[in-house]
C-alpha cells in the first residue's frame, strides 16, 4: 500500500495532451491519503464523541469542560476534539507519508468507511438507543 | 426597520454564509464536474483553476465560518434554560406561541406548549448540531485534494470522482444544518 515516490507512475499527460504545456511536476499521493484519512477520522470522531456522551456521563463532563461558561455543552467538546483529530491526524500522516505512494483507492475506502459510521454516530435515532 | 444583535448573528450565520457557502459549492461542483481530457484547452485550464481553486477555499472557508458562529454565538441562545420555575422544566413557556425571555427556543420545543414541537429539538436540532460539524472537514480535505492535484485531477477520473464525493458530502451535511436550521428558525426563532 505504501512505497516511495516514483515521479514516473502516472502518465497523466498521456491521458490528458492539453496538460503537457502546463509542465506539472508529478507529486507523491502520499499528502493526498493522508487528508482522505484524517478527514474520515475527524467525522468518525464526531460520531463517537456524540454517543459517548449519551452513554457515559463521565465523558459528557468532559466533552462539557470544552465550553468555557459559554452555555454550548457537551457539543464544545465534540465538536473540538473531533477537529483536533482531524487536523493532528493530517499532520501526522502527511509528515509520514509526504515523499511516499499511498494506494488512494484504499485510503478513500477507509476515509470514507470512518465517515459513514461518524455520520451514523450523529444521528439522533442511533446515539438516542443508547439513553 | 433594524435588527438585533442575537437576529443578526443568526443572518450571519445561517443567510451570510449559508449563502456564501451554497454558492460556491454551486461553482465548485461544476468546475470539478468539467474537468474531464478533452474538454479544456490549456488556456481554459489555467483560467477555471484559479476560480476552482478560489471557489473550493471560500467553500471550507464558509463552512468553519457557519459552524463556529453556529456554535460559539447562535446555539447558547437556543438552548439556555429559561423556563424552569421549582419542579416544573416549563413554567415559563405556559401560553406562550412563541420563545421569549422566560422561554428559550428549546424550552419552548421541549414544552410542546405550541403542538407537537418536541421532535424537532429531539431529532431535527440534535442532529443539526452534530453533523454539520462534517461540512468543514470535509470542505477542507476536498479543497485541498483539489489545490494539491490542481489540472492532474483531469487525467485521474477516479481521483476527480473521490473528491466530488468528498466535496458533495460537504455539501449533504450542510444542508441537513441549513434546513433543520431554517425550519427551526421559523418554529422558534431566537430573539
Amino acid at each position: 500500500m505504501i512505497t516511495d515516490f516514483d515521479p514516473g507512475r502516472h502518465d497523466d499527460e498521456g491521458v490528458a495532451p492539453e496538460l503537457a504545456p502546463l509542465d506539472l511536476a508529478d507529486k507523491p499521493d502520499g499528502p493526498a491519503a493522508a487528508v482522505m484519512i484524517a478527514s474520515g477520522l475527524g467525522v468518525f470522531t464526531l460520531g463517537l464523541m456524540t454517543t459517548l456522551a449519551v452513554i457515559n456521563g463521565s465523558v459528557k463532563s468532559f466533552l462539557e469542560w470544552f465550553q468555557f461558561d459559554q452555555g454550548v455543552g457537551a457539543l464544545a467538546g465534540k465538536s473540538t476534539v473531533a477537529v483536533l483529530v482531524f487536523f493532528v491526524a493530517w499532520l501526522v500522516l502527511y509528515l509520514i507519508w509526504r515523499e511516499k505512494d499511498v494506494v488512494l483507492k484504499t485510503s478513500f475506502y477507509i476515509g470514507l468507511g470512518l465517515g459513514i459510521l461518524g455520520v451514523i454516530g450523529t444521528f439522533p435515532p442511533f446515539f438516542e438507543w443508547f439513553e | 426597520m433594524e435588527f438585533s444583535s442575537r437576529e443578526t448573528w443568526t443572518v450571519i450565520h445561517g443567510l451570510v454564509l449559508g449563502t456564501l457557502f451554497l454558492l460556491a459549492f454551486a461553482g465548485g461542483l461544476a468546475g470539478l464536474w468539467s474537468m474531464r481530457p478533452g474538454l479544456m484547452t490549456t488556456e481554459g485550464i489555467k483560467e477555471r483553476m484559479g476560480r476552482l481553486y478560489i471557489g473550493a477555499w471560500v467553500m471550507a472557508a464558509a463552512a468553519w465560518a457557519a459552524v463556529i458562529t453556529g456554535t460559539w454565538i447562535v446555539y447558547p441562545w437556543y438552548r439556555v434554560k429559561l423556563a424552569p420555575v421549582g419542579e416544573d422544566a416549563y413554567a415559563g413557556c405556559v401560553d406562550a406561541i412563541l420563545p421569549n425571555a422566560a422561554c428559550s427556543p428549546r424550552d419552548f420545543l421541549k414544552s410542546n406548549v405550541s403542538g407537537e414541537t418536541e421532535m424537532w429539538h429531539i431529532f431535527g436540532m440534535e442532529w443539526k448540531e452534530h453533523v454539520s460539524w462534517a461540512a468543514p472537514i470535509l470542505a477542507t480535505a476536498a479543497a485541498f485534494l483539489i489545490a494539491y492535484y490542481g489540472p492532474r485531477l483531469i487525467a485521474r477520473p477516479w481521483l476527480r470522482a473521490a473528491v466530488i464525493v468528498m466535496f458533495v458530502a460537504a455539501f449533504a451535511a450542510a444542508l441537513v444544518g441549513g434546513a433543520f436550521g431554517a425550519f427551526l428558525n421559523k418554529i422558534a426563532p431566537i430573539v
